[in-house]
């Protein structure tokens, strides 16, 4: 599987960061490069392998039910780019 | 359902229509999925946010453990498979109401699988008609947060207050075939979520809403490409879209179209569904287990707990009502319908030490005297004025003869407005059935008197007359004696 | 005595608690050497005031007859991928510019909580993604190191730590945080003669600490040696509620069973790892490494680790598919910078504010990231990746059969020189094809420096250790330690 430079667009796109023309046409023979070498993985028989879901045994442990958090309006919008009247402000979206 | 079977008619025929609902319910607890911060209805903007719940570099997610177990509970409610083992995983895509950059949901692994249904399109006896739609699966996830496009020229405002608030998203089969089985789908479930206690069932405030999925068909053909009118949030919107959606693919397919598979809305004003600016790459949301959770396990005695902690389902309740408590069919549908109103009435039983022989009377005072007065109010039976306990003494006066069932109703419109208890009402305003007969035969003698031409008319052979003497007897006693005496004496007498 | 600034973690410490100097002094000492150190660009902030206060409050301490916390009165590099709170903090890139943490990260709370204090915020690969240092929004890290052929070229400190790597060595700092996704505090510890400890996956809070791979992200003590390692990963370790992958489990005292006699275990040698083109110097390091290990006692075994060539093609797919998600949330709605183009939407917003705020290489992980997640891709990468890296840690486990612990180069070279590699994306990554495999499998592995090479550059030697077995990996690096016996230093030049 390699990439042209129209899926090159279309994953940027989907990462949201737009690039120009030029850069697309560098980023083609870049990324093949990279997906070419990891391709190699193909190889490996993994039938009957399952996947890695957890690296080292562990349990996922669940919280109680409390209110422990919140309430500090002020410290999550402090590093806004944008924030007015107590909201995060953003371009107007039209839905 | 044969009798109800919902066709288009078309140009080139008879369409039939396909509907699955994907119903989000918010899941009722007092912390966040993933985070501590409080999940109340109409707090100030991003005042119920943790730094979790923005987003804020290095922020982890901790699950809850009742929304874990409102979700396996909600399963075993519908009969459905609890899976041991699930998984978390991210839906990624880029929203200013998600701050993550994607929702925490549940696609390869969820919690819940197989279950299922039971509807009926007729409320007074849904036995005769019932029908089971299948649920694919219940998965939890995240709500997203709320932009506000009307505050500011060229901004729109984000709020995260409901941002990471439990969601529990049930997905059903394309099990149902018209606007009707839809809608009774929806309160059906609605009814289940209250029962459990899972969700509050508040469609206005948006804590259940659904993604209605729709395609039409030629009956015993394939499946047609369906549209997914998203967020829809009440039962006769969901219908509304239905008809209306149902009627645009058919004229779409029938022009010569086709339809197109994508997300919709739907405008409440116009009664119509729109498309959805769609974003070309809209539905590719790369979906990975969250690697910052590790696998949920649930154990035997966490699911155990979870099913002893059910109460009666109105199913198994309205058979009891049925089948134990001898009412009607429609008596044991209407008061099961609402969990509130089946434990109202249950109270009202709890009265008595034989709670059968109370049983019809009470379910026929409730389904016809308590709800139309409630009706006419406007009140829910929880803000009822009259306490289950306060209908327990009402109904005991009617049915040890201390008053009629005429003036039961005029005690129970006092007891609205003052709150007192009826023998207190009854006392006071001296309602008291009259059942001396001696009182009653004098009345009589009387009444008689006063309409000797009458009498003779009886007498001649005239008998309809007699329901005008028990009338002028009546209304002398000012409807205090005892009908059963009343009518007894009076034969006696005129046929004498 | 010597130098103050030639001091660690434990020499400090023995220093404070028999009066030779206070903290005070220690902390004037090491902020003196920050602010002579700035041709180095190691750091992104300085906060001298953090280390004295910690330093004034350790000293009352220390007067008052307390019980003092494991790191009490030293003064630590962060490296700015830890949130500190009221310090700016970007892991190194545009995109975080001016983010101040209202919050403290567990690891750097932990330390602070312990009684060390801070000198600044550390410079890096941005976002951790790279392995040289090359890829910060604010300049190279250069090396203190020089090559011994009487030139000046800037050498590379290795990365992502970089710039822990670089105040450890260059004696700016007594010890510095680090955090090891493929490798990130093994390769750089190895090229600048530093000791470098990555604990097991679980071991350290991942709470607040900027997220790059979730699932290899482990944050670990860079220090002048073995005890010192032991003695800050004690600190900075421990059960986090607030991080669903922490470990539930008591921090041992690793320290005090430092013990470099290895009579009875068994050291395997991978001979997967002896790949092409290594450096003669390297495999004549790793043969006296094995010396060293059987003059302590231990029995060397050979083994093998059938699928570690597909380590790093594995991690090449994993490590980007969790960034590419994790990543996501940059974008300048509620923290960091924003572009806002005339005209633009919200999409576009995001599409300009993360093209102009991410640097190239962290672009080209999520567009790899995103690419492997894709409709139609996912099996094919992200899924067998995964297996594969099951089959990776099966391979461990199997080891683990026939010896106690692993010994391995850290890297395949010495230090290259900055901008040598920059221009081929692959053959920096290779760089961490000795560290990348007991990082897929969660394992607590460290460098320790053994030796110089021709340019009398430092060179490393890896051990690898059971899943929670810190001790052993500690005992053996120990007795390579003793045995090495390297002194070696850069010498001042900045
Ligand atoms: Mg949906
Ligand atoms: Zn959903």
């Amino acid at each position: 599987m390699s990439v042209d430079k129209q899926t090159v667009q279309k994953i940027a796109s989907l990462s949201r960061i737009a690039i120009t023309d030029a850069e697309a046409d560098a980023l083609v023979p870049e990324l093949n490069n990279i997906l070419g070498w990891v391709e190699q993985l193909g190889e490996v028989d993994c039938k009957d392998v399952e996947p890695m879901t957890a690296v080292i045994p562990n349990k996922l442990r669940l919280r109680e039910d409390a209110v422990t958090d919140g309430d500090m309006r002020d410290k999550i919008l402090k590093n806004a780019p944008a924030a007015e009247h107590g909201f995060f402000g953003v371009p107007k979206v039209i839905e | 359902m044969t009798e109800s079977t919902y066709r288009i008619q078309g140009a080139t025929g008879e369409w039939e229509v396909v509907i699955g609902l994907e119903v989000h319910a918010q899941v009722t607890s007092n912390a966040k999925l993933f985070s501590g911060a409080s999940t109340e209805f109409g707090a100030e903007p991003n005042t119920q946010v943790s730094l979790v719940d923005a987003a804020m570099p290095g922020m982890l997610p901790v699950p809850n453990k009742e929304c874990v177990r409102q979700a396996v509970r909600t399963g075993l409610a519908i009969n459905a498979q609890i899976n041991k083992y699930s998984r978390f995983d991210r839906k990624n895509y880029f929203y200013a109401d998600l701050p993550q950059g994607y929702q925490i949901s549940q696609l390869y692994h969820p919690i819940v699988g197989e279950g299922e249904v039971q509807i009926s399109l007729d409320e007074k006896d849904p036995d005769a008609h019932g029908k089971a739609i299948g649920i694919e699966r219940i998965h939890i996830e995240q709500d997203a947060g709320k932009l506000m496009h009307d505050q500011h020229p060229t901004m729109s405002y984000v709020d995260l207050n409901r941002c990471g608030v439990a969601l529990m998203e049930i997905v059903s089969r394309p099990d149902m075939t018209s606007p009707k089985e839809a809608g009774a789908y929806v309160k059906k479930l609605r009814s289940i979520l209250r029962y459990v206690g899972s969700c509050d069932g508040n469609m206005e405030q948006g804590s259940m809403r659904a993604d209605v999925n729709v395609s039409v068909r030629k009956p015993g053909e394939e499946l047609g490409i369906r549209t997914e009118t998203k967020n829809v949030n009440s039962v006769r919107f969901v219908q509304q879209v239905i008809e209306y959606e149902a009627q645009r693919q058919v004229d779409v397919l029938e022009s010569g179209g086709e339809i197109v598979q994508e997300t919709r809305l739907f405008d409440p004003d116009k009664g119509e569904t729109r498309s959805m600016r769609s974003k070309e790459d809209a539905h590719d949301y790369r979906y990975f287990p969250d690697p910052d959770l590790l696998p949920l396990e649930l154990e035997d005695d966490f699911i155990f707990d979870c099913k002893a902690s059910l109460p009666e389902l109105p199913d198994e309740k309205r058979a009891r009502y049925k089948n134990v408590l001898g009412l009607s069919a429609y008596n044991a549908a209407v008061l099961t319908a609402e969990h509130e109103t089946a434990l109202w009435f249950e109270k009202l039983l709890d009265t008595s030490n034989e709670p059968e022989k109370i049983a019809s009377s009470a379910a026929n005072w409730m389904t016809s005297e308590l709800f139309g007065a409630l009706n006419k109010m406007g009140l829910t039976i929880t803000e009822s004025p009259v306490t289950p306990e306060q209908a327990a003494e009402l109904l005991g006066l009617v049915a040890d003869g201390t008053i009629s069932g005429k003036i039961a109703k005029q005690v129970f419109e006092i007891m609205l407005e003052t709150g007192d208890g009826a023998a207190k009402i009854v006392e006071e305003k001296g309602l008291k059935q009259e059942s001396d007969t001696g009182a009653i035969e004098k009345v009589i003698a009387e009444v008689m008197q006063a309409n000797a031409d009458k009498v003779e008319e009886y007498r001649g052979g005239k008998d309809k007359l007699f329901g005008f003497f028990v009338g002028q007897t009546m209304k002398a006693m000012q409807g205090k004696a005892n009908p059963q005496v009343v009518n007894e004496l009076l034969k006696k007498t005129l046929d004498n | 005595m010597s130098n103050i600034s030639d001091l660690g973690i434990a020499g400090i410490r023995d220093g404070l608690t028999g009066g030779d100097f206070t903290a005070r002094e220690v902390a004037e000492t090491f902020i003196g050497r920050v602010s002579a150190a700035k041709p180095l660009n190691a750091f992104l902030v300085e906060t001298p005031d953090h280390a004295l206060a910690a330093a004034d409050v350790a000293d009352k301490a220390i007067a008052a007859g307390e019980t003092l916390g494991k790191m009490v009165g030293v003064p630590i590099g962060m490296k700015d991928l830890f949130c500190t709170e009221g310090v700016e903090t970007t892991a190194a890139s545009g995109i975080l510019e001016g983010f101040t943490p209202q919050y403290e990260s567990t690891v750097s709370a932990n330390l602070f909580k312990a009684g060390a204090g801070m000198l600044g915020k550390l410079n890096m690969d941005q976002f951790a993604m790279g392995s040289s240092n090359e890829t910060s929004a604010f300049g190279n890290v250069i090396s203190p190191w020089r090559r011994n052929d009487g030139g000046n070229t800037d050498l590379a400190p290795g990365g992502s730590s970089g710039g822990s790597a670089a105040v450890v060595s260059g004696r700016i700092a007594p010890a510095a945080t680090g955090t090891d996704t493929g490798g990130s505090i093994r390769q750089p510890a190895a090229f600048v003669g530093i000791t470098g400890f990555k604990p097991t996956y679980g071991r350290c809070s991942r709470w607040g600490t900027i997220a790059f791979a979730s699932s290899l992200d482990q944050a670990g003590p860079m220090a002048q040696d073995v005890r010192d390692c032991a003695i800050m990963l004690e600190a900075m370790a421990g059960f986090d509620p607030k991080d669903s992958t922490s470990l539930e489990l008591p921090v041992p005292d690793w320290e005090a069973a430092l013990n470099s006699n290895l009579a009875g275990k068994k050291i395997g040698i991978p001979k997967e790892y002896r790949v092409d083109n290594m450096p003669a110097e390297i495999d004549a390091l790793w043969e006296q490494g094995i010396a060293w290990l059987k003059d302590a006692g231990a029995t060397i075994v050979d083994v093998s680790l059938p699928h570690t060539k597909y380590a790093l093609p594995a991690y090449y797919i994993i490590a980007p598919a969790e960034a590419s998600s994790n990543l996501a949330r940059y974008d300048g709605v509620r923290y960091g910078s924003r572009d806002l183009p005339d005209g633009a939407g919200l999409q576009d917003m995001y599409a300009a504010t993360r093209e102009a705020g991410f640097g190239a290489e962290v672009k080209r992980r999520i567009m790899i990231g995103t690419y492997v997640l894709s409709a139609g891709y996912y099996d094919a990468y992200y899924t067998q990746a995964q297996k594969v890296r099951t089959l990776i840690s099966q391979d461990f486990e199997k080891a683990w059969n026939s010896c106690d612990l692993l010994l391995t180069p850290t890297a395949p070279s010495a230090a290259f020189g900055l901008g040598e590699k920059a221009d081929d994306p692959l053959a920096m990554y290779l760089n961490d094809v000795f560290t990348v495999p007991s990082s897929l499998a969660g394992l607590p592995a460290m460098s320790v420096p053994t030796g110089l090479d021709g340019q009398g550059l430092p060179l490393g030697l890896q051990i690898i250790g059971k899943a929670l077995d810190e001790q052993n990996v500690f005992n053996a690096g120990l007795a390579l330690e003793e045995r090495a016996g390297f002194v070696a230093k850069p010498e001042q030049w900045w």
